[in-house]
């Protein structure tokens, strides 16, 4: 049945030798992937071919001397993934392994129409399948790094800093939805937890919309921030989104709000009973000559 | 049927809920706290709930009730220690306890109540001087 099988086996290097030519000008157009490194793999592919038993049938790649084949042909495509590839580049990479075989095919069957023909539909079969698996394991490759985009940018999106001793602020960049609200409220609670802050600042100079349901979110967090004994000061509100604000006819007369981040800053830190002044030129001099 | 102590620090009553609230518990410690501070003359009360990790309705409405008592009797209430995920159920639940004050910690709060009872002498002593500032 499976005579190719056979001739792979013995002329496994003139194989790789056409398939790469076959590759070599997708690669190099790229430059995603160096030559060496495509070599490799595709002798890799070409051994896992080769090395299964000689009477294993093409048609079914499910069966267990394939799996070498396929583990194979999962972690390349995931790693293409990865690396920036199409998806119809790392399909081409297996599809481009029908042409040398063909040609092998057709070097030992030249004059036999019959038995070229049958082979020929049966390794076109058998390509298309462990191309169509390439192509599932690639999407699900791709899939894992937007997922794991998803969580990072959800961490990252919501960083508390820690402006001065008992003041945390906390500046939001992006639209706020319910999961994200929730992320923030957790971040921001925990945070005055663990430092131990009267005030916190949250900014919303990066939010591009406010409507009730966001403000609503952000009523939340202060309300909860308060019962645990924080004040919030709400500050970056942009003229536009004031405008929404009243126009909405959401009350924020309950929240301290400042225009910008300094001068919510400022407020925190005469609440905490500290201010910040300028030292002036005679002082400082004075005070160097002192330490001199 | 046990009880939540109350333990006077001068004029102030202390009170630390170690053990999670059940109704019956809160009322009682409602019915306590109120004795108390008439029996003592208490300036303040200081709640601490910084171990109560579940709280309900009837939990948040019980410790706004013990202020509200606690002011018509002349006493300053702080809830000391919430915890973040008892303050986002609260606030979840629709309840912003408007007329509690907060505070992070047992010394904050503390603090804070130390402040009110001396203004509110300062009041007292000076009458309608202290007004001009």
């Amino acid at each position: 049945m499976s005579n190719l099988l056979k001739l792979i086996q013995e002329s496994r290097a003139s194989v790789l030798q056409n398939w790469m030519e076959g590759i070599r000008d997708l690669s190099r157009r790229r430059g995603l992937i160096d030559e060496r490194e495509l070599e490799a793999q595709s002798g890799d592919v070409l051994s896992a071919i080769a090395d299964v038993p000689a009477d294993t049938n093409l048609s079914n790649i499910d069966l267990p001397a394939w799996q070498t084949l396929k583990e194979l042909l999962g972690t390349l495509s995931a790693a293409r993934a990865v690396q920036g590839f199409s998806p119809s580049e790392t399909a081409l990479f297996v599809l481009s392994l029908k042409q040398p075989l063909f040609e092998l095919a057709r070097k030992h069957w030249g004059n036999k129409a019959n038995e070229l023909f049958s082979e020929i539909t049966l390794t076109n079969d058998f390509i298309d399948k462990l191309a169509l698996y390439t192509t599932d394991s690639y999407i699900h490759g791709r899939d894992q790094v937007i997922s794991r985009q998803q969580e990072e940018m959800l961490e990252l999106s919501t960083p508390v800093v820690t402006l001065w001793d008992g003041i945390v602020a906390l500046p939001l960049i992006g639209t706020l939805d319910s999961s994200r609200t929730q992320v923030v409220m957790e971040s921001l609670l925990q945070a005055i937890v663990q430092t131990n802050s009267r005030v916190a600042i949250i900014d919303i100079t990066g939010v591009p919309t406010v409507d009730t349901l966001v403000a609503q979110h952000l009523l939340k967090t202060i309300t909860a921030a308060r019962l645990m004994g924080a004040e919030c000061i709400l500050s970056g509100i942009r003229p536009q989104i004031a405008q929404t604000i009243v126009h909405l006819g959401i009350n924020l007369e309950d929240v301290t709000t400042k225009a910008k981040l300094s001068d919510a800053f400022r407020l925190a830190l005469e609440r905490s009973g500290r201010a910040v002044v300028r030292v002036s030129k005679a002082n400082t001099s004075a005070h160097a000559a002192k330490e001199l | 049927m046990d009880r939540i102590p109350i333990l006077r620090m001068g004029n102030f009553l202390l009170v630390t809920i170690q053990v999670d609230m059940h109704d019956r518990l809160a009322l009682t410690l409602q019915d306590d706290l109120t004795n108390r501070i008439s029996e003592v003359g208490a300036r303040g009360v200081l709640i601490d709930i910084s171990s109560l990790e579940i709280v309900d309705s009837f939990i948040g409405r019980t410790l706004a009730n013990i202020a509200s008592m606690a002011r018509v009797l002349d006493a300053q209430t702080v809830v000391v220690g919430m915890q973040p995920a008892v303050a986002i159920t609260l606030v979840e639940l629709g309840m912003s306890l408007p007329g509690i004050r907060t505070a992070l910690n047992v010394e904050s709060g503390m603090e804070y109540l130390q402040e009110t009872a001396e203004a509110g002498m300062e009041i007292g002593v000076y009458g309608g001087d202290s007004t001009e500032d």
